[in-house]
């Protein structure tokens, strides 16, 4: 057990009731009526790990093209009459899954039911190559405003295209290639709907300001008589890899100065490493007391930034940190500073007091993200998927307290020393400035 | 992500939460209240009840001896409370060549207090698992804290130590000088930070203190001095001169109490009053900056728009909604779901204390920059022409029924409330903002695009691959036409 900050705030359990209709589909409840605001959040169990080869970036495309109208809707009236409400709306996709939501004022819930049953239901029937095509720019565009025209944007493409083997799902980008984007056909839009878009392959979450049973009404009302989906295919599934020995990339960017990247294998998100590795990126470089923060950035100053994480969701993940070189030092000299400063750990662990600042960080973050009516939904549609329940916030952040020094040094150890992948990013004409494997 | 939409209004982040101990119930059972089919009918819409009025906390305002004032709004959900330490005195105030000098010496706050180091202050704060920044912006310096009300006399001790004895250590300033110049430098890899910069100096010229970028220059930075931040911090950093905004699981009494305790003992000093002057919009200009290679150009369109008390705020706020600060407007409509120009087309009015700027902007794809100008223009123009009546109602009832979202959170509410302590405005403001929203008019629509909206005194600057969009834009014969490089917009570099 770590140092607690006396009078440290336990993490609430998010109360619920989960039901599930005929159909398959999952209804979650979560009831907060200290705000007249309610939430509908629907994820559906697809994200770009379910694409195929050819096809990179079609989950997210598709995510764009279910805001274009259904049986009953027009084209641009989802976005009006939600607005007309006073409500607004988003989703996202990610390489597990693909969610909806809407944020509004609680007596709009029966609309935000009705448009998503629509889009659920009959998307098909008004579905043409010009909402494709349309939102085939806008994504393009998304992927320019986001990797193409933003420094060092293409880092994450290129590092878990080298880290994971080809088969696996995390391969490839969330936003996919330009080639894949231009190759997506309306028999593939089909296809993918009625796949993947069915009720039994989704998790509806109503949160905030609502009456239990007339919500259930609604959702049953408007739900209830889509049909249940065909045999869904088998989810991704993620044979065990090693990487063998180090691996050297470059990237030359219109950037003024070079970075560093280095990038690990570590797995699954609440796998028993999974939270000493969070915490050992924290130690490595979450404040300003962390090793390299202090070292390279602080004291140094031969660096502008370091970040690190453990980036880990459903099936893997990987643990990742980035230097930028201040101007006059070089990438092969920050390589070396980590290189010494992990060594540091596996060899002499961290101290209480490490520890106790990253755990106490953690567990007041835990408090701020379960907050929201918005937060609450997505934490209740993340366990319930991730963790198989949705009644598990307070393991979720047990699993932190647990972890004890030499918990974090024996990660540090286990991960952070085997085989990685070393992306370095250069200014355009300097690619000299890679790293290779001649640091230590 | 579909969208990435800046709205004025609403929309401010998250906090609320869970009640501790609430049993959780998992049925299994699938529910069975099925109304009967005839009773409804799913190819229309359902017709919705009344929306929820909005409810205004109630504002408990004090203010100590030395002249402090108090603002607390009581909200229990959660054991958390914000707090938010303002000088009404921001990077308006920076000395005339001087710019940068007001966010140097928020920065300077984190760095050190007479009794703890930067290390010491970073560290109690991630050991109590509190939040503590610091930051300026046109009129106002912030240092806010973010807290577990168990964690409180230690935090707002911390807190009171940032703000009122600063070290300003030089060591200190040299390391923080160097990682500035740094960023700085690296504002040249990003075209819509280039943008940023031409757009502010294009529309109010560097006489203006808006002109002048918030964050500095790399000359300006390079000189600053530690006399430059001590003076700044011991002339504005007042209490004469400051409001304590505290919205959390709080009481007022116990607030003013701590409050008198922590900073009963500041010192009072006669303040200047400093406010940018008033600019008007220039004869139409397009400035054109290139950026080699860059895979869309970026577009920072508009002119000077207006102060935060101006008497045309709402019907500003919902012409704007119409026009580009929402995803359902002309802007966001036309170049993203019409034409598929960008991910996303927007506009918005900065309100500060003086008239600060207009701005329609859009990262757009290279080869139809020519293209979405036409766009842009064509729905600038087309705003000033009257506007349908059921578009007008959407827009009003956008933004009267979205006002509760903004005060779901501590954090929420302490973001409504602090613009209103920078501008002087009444803190009831929000109690009429529904019915003044409902008030505003085809008419008052009308008359403030056209007065704040002129196309013949629009700046306008596109950030690109010159050699790909200049001969598309010429051909658009545009008017005037400045063309520059980056170097141009963000200074040279400081000789060593």
């Amino acid at each position: 057990m770590g140092v607690q900050a006396s009078g440290a705030q336990s993490v609430p359990r998010i109360p619920f009731e989960k039901t599930t209709l005929a159909n398959g589909l999952e209804v979650i409840l979560h009831e907060d009526h200290s705000t007249p605001i309610v939430v509908v959040n629907t994820w559906y169990k697809v994200g770009s790990g379910d694409e195929k080869r050819g096809r990179t970036g079609f989950a997210h495309l598709f995510e764009h093209i279910m805001f274009m109208g259904s049986q009953n809707v027009p084209v641009g009236a989802f976005d009006k009459w939600l607005e007309t409400a006073g409500a607004n709306n988003n989703g996202s996709t990610t390489e597990d899954r693909t969610n909806y939501y809407e944020s509004m004022p609680s007596n709009a819930l029966p609309l935000a039911l009705w448009l998503d049953a629509d889009r659920m239901g009959k998307l098909l029937p008004v579905m043409d190559q010009t909402k494709l095509d349309l939102q085939r720019d806008v994504v393009k565009n998304e992927r320019r405003q986001r990797v193409d025209n933003v420094p060092y944007g293409k880092w994450n493409e290129t590092v878990i295209g080298a880290l994971f083997p080809s088969t696996h799902p995390y391969n490839w980008p969330v936003i996919g290639s330009m080639a894949d984007l231009s190759a997506a056909s309306l028999e593939d839009v089909k296809g993918f709907f009625r796949t993947y878009y069915a009720p039994n392959n989704a998790t509806m979450v109503i949160s905030g300001d609502f009456n239990r049973d007339s919500a259930l009404t609604w959702v049953n009302r408007y739900f209830g008589a889509i049909p249940r989906g065909p045999q869904l295919p088998p989810r991704p599934v993620i044979q065990g890899f090693t990487i063998p020995r180090d691996t050297f990339l470059v990237l030359e960017d219109r950037v003024t100065l070079p970075r560093l990247y280095n990038t690990w294998h570590s797995g699954r998100i609440y796998a028993p490493d999974d939270a000493p590795l969070d915490l050992l990126a924290d130690v490595l470089a979450g404040d300003k007391n962390s090793r390299l923060y202090k070292r390279l950035v602080f004291e140094m100053q031969v660096a502008q930034d370091v970040i690190a994480f453990n980036n880990s969701t459903k099936l893997d993940g990987y643990f990742n940190v980035w230097v930028t070189a201040k101007p006059g030092h070089t990438p092969s000299e920050m390589a070396g500073l980590v290189a010494e400063e992990i060594n540091k750990i596996v060899k002499d662990g961290i101290t209480p007091r490490e520890l106790a600042r990253a755990q106490n960080t953690r567990r007041a973050s835990f408090l701020d993200r379960m907050a929201s009516v918005y937060g609450k939904s997505d934490r209740l549609a993340e366990y319930n998927y991730f963790a198989g329940n949705p009644d598990y916030s307070q393991q979720d952040a047990a699993r932190y307290d647990r972890v004890t020094t030499a918990d974090v040094q024996r990660v540090a150890a286990a991960y952070l020393t085997k085989p990685k992948v070393v992306l370095t990013i250069v200014p355009q004409g300097k690619k000299e400035l890679m790293v290779t494997g001649g640091t230590k | 992500m579909r969208r990435t939409l800046r709205l004025h209004v609403a929309l401010i982040g998250a906090t609320t939460a869970a009640a501790c101990g609430t049993p959780v119930v998992t049925t299994s059972n699938p529910v069975v209240v099925v109304p009967p089919a005839e009773t409804f009918d799913l190819t229309k819409p359902p017709t919705l009840g009344a929306p929820p009025t909005l409810s205004v906390p109630s504002i408990v305002t004090r203010q100590l001896a030395n002249g402090l004032r108090i603002i607390v709004v009581e909200q229990h959900e959660l054991p958390l409370a914000d707090m938010l330490l303002q000088v009404r005195t921001g990077g308006e105030a920076d000395p005339a060549g001087k710019p940068g000098v007001a966010g140097l010496t928020s920065t300077m706050l984190m760095e050190g207090t007479t009794t703890r180091t930067s290390l010491q202050i970073d560290d109690q704060q991630a050991f109590l698992g509190v939040t503590i920044s610091a930051g300026s912006g046109w009129e106002q310096s912030t240092v806010s804290l973010h807290t577990p009300t168990a964690q409180l006399d230690s935090s707002m001790t911390l807190l009171a130590d940032i703000a009122l004895h600063p070290a300003i250590n030089a060591t200190d300033l040299e390391r923080v000088r160097k990682a500035r110049l740094t960023a700085l430098q690296q504002q040249r890899d990003r075209g819509p930070a280039i943008a940023d910069r031409a757009y502010a100096a294009a529309l109010y010229g560097s006489d203006n203190a808006y002109g002048r970028p918030l964050g500095g220059t790399e000359l300006s930075i390079a000189a600053l001095t530690r006399d430059d931040l001590v003076q700044f911090y011991s002339t504005f950093y007042r209490p004469n001169n400051a409001t304590l905004l505290v919205v959390g699981d709080v009481k007022p009494d116990d607030i003013e109490r701590r409050a008198q305790a922590l900073f009963g003992a500041w010192a009072r000093a006669d303040v200047p009053s400093v406010t940018a002057a008033n600019a008007t919009s220039k004869a139409t200009t397009l400035v054109l900056v290139d950026k080699p290679g860059a895979a869309q150009s970026s577009f920072r369109i508009g002119g000077i728009g207006a102060a935060r008390s101006t008497k045309d705020y709402f019907a500003l706020q919902v012409m704007n909604t119409m026009l580009g600060g929402s995803f359902g407007s002309r802007l966001n409509q036309n170049l993203r779901e019409k034409h598929g120009y960008t991910y996303g087309a927007s506009s918005g009015f900065s309100y500060r204390r003086s008239a600060g700027p207009f701005t329609a902007s859009a990262e757009v794809v290279t080869a139809k920059t020519d293209s979405a100008l036409m766009e842009f223009m064509k729905e600038l123009s087309a705003i000033r022409d009257a506007v349908p009546a059921d578009e007008l109602a959407r827009a009003k009832r956008y933004l009267q029924l979205g006002l509760p979202q903004g005060f779901e959170t501590t954090r929420g509410i302490a973001g409504q409330l602090l613009p209103l302590v920078t501008n002087d405005i009444p803190l009831d403001f929000y109690n009429t903002a529904v019915q003044r929203i409902g008030a505003v008019t085809q008419a008052d629509i009308q008359r403030v695009a056209r007065e704040y909206i002129d196309p013949s005194r629009l700046t306008l600057v596109i950030v690109g691959d010159k050699k790909m969009i200049e001969p598309g834009i010429r051909a658009l014969n545009p008017g005037t036409i400045v063309v520059r490089d980056a170097r141009d917009v963000l200074g040279a570099p400081p000789t060593p």
